[in-house]
């Protein structure tokens, strides 16, 4: 039996499922950060307070009168939260459109502050349990690996979320007018498309992604109102080295780092929530605009 | 006769002036309450320990030796800086007299050597590092609930005699995390146990799979989590998704509080074994307690909030024996006091700092043995104070003799 | 820039100065300190964003390493103060010439990301150092004799200690700005390509501006240090650098006395809220989206705007929003 560097070929593989598994949320999370920039040139610091409220939206749905399980919450919470973001976007950020990317960086950032302040006050800090639903209940050993059932199915229905998404905006017509809206918004408003009107929709697709993920995370992670400040500059990262409102550079990056950092959680655990920023330095250094980004 | 005069001047400054030292400064006892207001720890000190600093208060009578008893508060925000900053203000500037919880180590080693330089009270319920009572220890400081060599010792020993008698650790990367492994590790090797291996993640990590994993190669018998709140909840979580406990490993949560099991829920929490020094549900006294808490804050209190109290409780009945609210005599007071409350039947706090009390051993119930929320504990053993806590000679506190 | 401004710059100034030496007899020393360390470190960091338009998003390296150097310095190998500042300072200068030399390749938003990332080096090479302390940081720094004579446990020799570095960094940073150095860094600002068309070395100039940002970070730092006793990962954390573009913000990006302003009323704010506990961030938050929607210009900016238009009537006198003039 060879080993490499001192682990054993299982256990890598094991390190690197893992890995791929943590990628997804990273991906989803990311995805929706590039849309959201892609779109309105603003750099959403909230996302990691709506990935947040995603998970407790699925707390309240089995929690309420209604004991709504996991399934519906995975079909409501991304639309409530979509809803808030779409409040948010036609309140506040239209506002600030035309201003440098500093503004909405900063707006964004102040409202991430107030949600999870306020969530803060009303649930405490320590987090609120969600069991994992009982279909997705245990797991099956893999030989290599003791592989739980919620996770395989983490990653799959993200790189199916995903994959969808950047079919939609790449191969669609929708997303071809969405494209074009980026490009040159007065234009495509002169073909009497509603351009605001898609803008606002895109941030609430935005949004809803990142609450699709909070529910993905909610019956593995804590439902807390600190994770999202936890994740979101790690998801920043990604979405840079993929490159700034790259769909395809969001998804790949996402797993890939995913990997990297699930590797370096066995060789260097110290080191892992470090590892990103490695990464992201020399990314930026050698292709300023991220791996897949076109330079502006 | 002039000469007499001066005399009795002289001899009547040299009273006023003993008496003004001895008396209550600034006509008010002023307690300022520091905790994590908003974070990590928000939910077991936070608030709550201010609601039972006040009820402590309220309990003893609002006033003190004839003067009014007052409770300030803030938010350190787990950084020591910001802890030191808002003590050195409130001494300096505001009057207060004592300091109480300060959950987070570095915090509130950070404000030990403030309130140690000002000769002011240190009242500890939160903070768990035995240094505080160790080589950072004060004449003027009082450790009152717990400390990282008890919680070491109780699970520790407990697991091993039990049977669990190789170890694998799960340590967050700081000084607090390496302490906890250090400790329970001494534990295990001399009831005879092995530490097979240790894993050092960074702080605040959401995802710990990939350390479980390794941690259930190692085999070991039993899985030490030398973390703390969410670190410690996200691990217990994904141990159980991971089927680590099914599989027969063991898992033993270091530093683990009521808040985080409430938080975890029982299906997940159970079988988990935890040294606590105070459980809602143990006898009339506690009970009785936990109610006038809930009144006010609608949950069970947590150790660290029940601390608070005893320890306010305590501080104020030795202002009340000396009438005087100087620091260093009011604690030499407290230290020839015994303790006898709710939750301390014939504590003493020792010499160094360290409150001498038994500790409790608790395993986590399973949910059909639970009536409902809070519900949560039964009790495997009691730990005596002699056992739970280091000697004296051990910690290397420079002013203790000996 | 109009007389009217000019004018009120230097009343301002001294009504400032004034206040700054009645200041501790009023309040709380230490407070003043604190306040006066973060405006010099606000004032630095206003040097990139208000005049060469450079967002970093990772100051909290320069003025963190500052901070524990000196002390690391000050309690480990008992230097006096002076020199523990002074080897503070150095060494964040260092730190700047190296990170400089990589980010300034960059702008915008990329700018913002590599020293986000460079910082986060440095934060976790204070993490797993020996020598820094951990999450205990170094405590019980010493804080000594000035030159061996004066004595800076006195809260008073150590306030006007502080304040006199607060205005040799303000005085730095003052001369920089209105040298020809400075022009040419706002001609960079303004428009890079033509300031290079123009013959200037432009990347020398962000070089040089970014050194002298990060120099003065860690001049902050190291002060901070003495005044606390304290250097912790707080320093270092990227929470701080977020701190830091939110007291420039308040107070108002590229003017000469917002930093301070923001500075003040950002320390003001966490001193006094701290007593409310959970709230004090969603105050923060609504503070800043507050500043965004209707304050882009921060308090100075919006007085000398004001002022502006009250002497100034004639239209065209609009300044743009990120840069309200001096």
């Amino acid at each position: 039996m060879f080993e490499l560097l001192g682990i054993p070929p299982q256990a890598l593989f094991g390190q690197l499922l893992i890995g791929l598994i943590n990628g997804a949320f990273y991906a989803m999370l990311s995805l929706g950060l590039a849309v959201i920039f892609g779109l309105l040139n603003i750099i959403n610091f909230t996302h990691g307070a709506q990935y947040m409220m995603g998970a407790f939206v699925a707390w309240f749905l089995l929690n309420s009168a209604l004991g709504l399980n996991y399934w519906w919450a995975l079909l409501i919470a991304p639309i409530v939260v979509g809803i808030t973001g779409i409040v948010i976007e036609r309140l506040l950020l239209k506002r600030i459109y035309k201003l440098d990317h500093l503004y909405g960086l900063l707006l964004t950032f102040g409202l991430a502050l107030v949600i999870e302040g306020l969530f803060r006050n009303y649930y405490g800090s320590t987090g609120l349990p969600y069991s994992i639903p009982p279909q997705l209940a245990g797991g099956h050993n893999l030989g290599f690996m003791f592989l739980p059932n919620y996770r395989a199915w983490v990653i799959v229905f993200s790189l199916a979320v995903c994959l969808g998404t950047w079919f939609v905006i790449e191969r669609t017509s929708l997303g071809a007018t969405l494209r074009a809206a980026t490009e040159n918004p007065t234009l495509v408003q002169a073909f009497g498309i509603n351009v605001p009107r898609l803008i606002t929709v895109t941030y609430g697709f935005g949004v809803g992604l990142a609450a699709l993920a909070g529910v993905l995370a909610a019956p593995i992670y804590q439902v807390s109102p600190l994770m999202g400040s936890q994740i979101i500059i790690v998801v920043f990262a990604v979405v840079v080295i993929g490159g700034m409102g790259s769909i395809m550079g969001a998804i790949v990056s996402g797993f890939g780092l995913g990997v990297i950092e699930g590797l370096t959680k066995v060789f260097y655990p110290e080191a892992s929530n470090t590892v990103i920023f490695v990464i992201m330095a020399i990314v930026l250094l050698v292709r300023p605009a991220g791996l897949f980004g076109r330079a502006r | 006769m002039r000469k007499v005069l001066l005399g009795a001047a002289a001899a009547f400054a040299l009273t006023a002036g003993t008496a003004a030292a001895q008396g209550i400064s600034g006509d008010v006892v002023k307690i300022g309450v520091m905790s994590d207001m908003s974070s990590l720890y928000a939910d077991v000190g936070g608030p709550g320990s201010v609601a039972a600093a006040e009820l402590a208060v309220k309990d003893f009578g609002g006033t003190v030796a004839g003067k009014r008893i007052e409770i300030v508060q803030a938010d350190h925000q787990n950084k020591p800086d910001v802890g030191s900053s808002i003590v050195r203000q409130w001494i300096d500037s505001e009057g207060v007299d004592a300091v109480a919880d300060v959950p987070t180590s570095s915090v509130a080693l950070a404000v030990q050597q403030v309130l140690k330089d000002k000769g002011k009270v240190f009242l500890m319920s939160g903070p768990a590092s035995s240094d505080l009572t160790g080589k950072a220890c004060s004449p003027t400081g009082v450790h009152w609930t717990y400390d990282t060599y008890a919680l070491a010792h109780g699970t520790g020993s407990a697991l091993v005699k039990q049977g669990g008698d190789t170890w694998y650790f799960l340590t967050a990367d700081y000084a607090f995390g390496h302490a906890l492994e250090r400790d329970t590790g001494d534990v295990v090797k001399a009831a005879g146990g092995k530490v097979l291996g240790a894993v050092r993640h960074p702080l605040n990590t959401a995802d710990f799979s990939s350390f479980l994993l390794q941690a259930q190669a190692s085999k070991a018998k039993v899985i030490g989590l030398a973390n703390a709140g969410g670190d410690t909840i996200n691990s217990i979580k994904q141990a159980a998704e991971f089927g680590i406990v099914a599989g027969g490993q063991r898992l033993a949560g270091l530093l683990v509080f009521i808040t985080d099991v409430h938080s975890l829920g029982l299906k997940t929490a159970n079988g988990l074994v935890i040294t606590e020094a105070f459980y809602w549900d143990q006898n009339d006294e506690t009970r009785a307690f936990a109610k006038k808490f809930e009144a006010v804050m609608k949950k069970k209190p947590s150790m660290v909030q029940a601390g608070v109290y005893g320890a306010v409780m305590h501080y104020l009945k030795a202002i009340d024996a000396i009438k005087t609210d100087d620091g260093k005599a009011v604690v030499d007071q407290m230290k020839k006091m015994p303790i006898n409350d709710f939750m301390t039947k014939n504590g003493k706090v020792r010499e160094d700092g360290r409150v001498m009390r038994d500790m409790y051993l608790f395993e986590v119930k399973k949910p059909e043995e639970s009536k409902g929320p809070w519900d949560y504990y039964k009790q495997l053993a009691v730990i005596p104070a002699e056992e739970a806590f280091r000697p004296l000679k051990e910690g290397g506190c420079p002013f203790v003799k000996g | 820039m109009t007389n009217g401004t000019a004018k009120l710059g230097t009343w301002a100034g001294a009504a400032l100065l004034a206040v700054a030496i009645v200041l501790p007899f009023v309040v709380y020393p230490v407070f003043v300190m604190k306040a006066l360390c973060f405006a010099l470190f606000a004032c630095a960091f206003n040097l990139l964003i208000g005049y060469v338009g450079l967002l970093s998003f990772g100051h909290a390296a320069y003025f963190g390493i500052g901070s524990y150097v000196t002390a690391y310095t000050v309690k480990a190998w008992a230097l006096p103060p002076e020199l523990g500042i002074l080897l503070g300072t150095a060494v964040a200068a260092l730190l700047g010439v190296v990170f400089g030399w990589l980010a300034i390749r960059r702008s915008g938003i990329y700018f913002a990301m590599v020293t986000l990332a460079l910082a986060q080096m440095v934060y976790f090479y204070a993490l797993q150092s020996p020598w820094t302390g951990g999450e205990d940081g170094i405590q019980a720094v010493p804080r000594g004799h000035l030159l061996g004579i004066f004595d800076l446990n006195e809260p008073l020799v150590m306030y006007f200690f502080v304040l006199g570095i607060f205005l040799l960094g303000f005085f730095i940073i003052h001369r920089t700005i209105h040298s020809p150095f400075g022009n040419v860094l706002k001609a960079i600002r303004e428009n890079e390509p033509r300031a290079i068309s123009l013959g200037y070395k432009t990347d020398q100039y962000k070089l040089l501006a970014f050194v002298l940002s990060a120099a003065l970070s860690g001049l902050a730092g190291s002060t901070k240090s003495l005044v606390f006793q304290l250097a912790s990962l707080t320093d270092v954390y990227w929470t701080m650098s977020g701190e830091v573009v939110l007291m420039t913000l308040v107070g108002g990006l590229g003017t000469v006395f917002g930093p301070v302003v923001g500075a003040f009323i950002v320390i003001t704010m966490e001193n006094y809220l701290a007593r409310y506990g959970s709230w004090v961030t969603v105050i923060q938050g609504i503070v800043f989206v507050l500043c965004v929607l209707a304050f882009r210009r921060g308090v100075v900016g919006e007085i000398i705007a004001f002022v502006q238009r009250r002497t100034v009537r004639a239209p065209g006198a609009a300044t743009p929003a990120h840069a309200p003039g001096e």
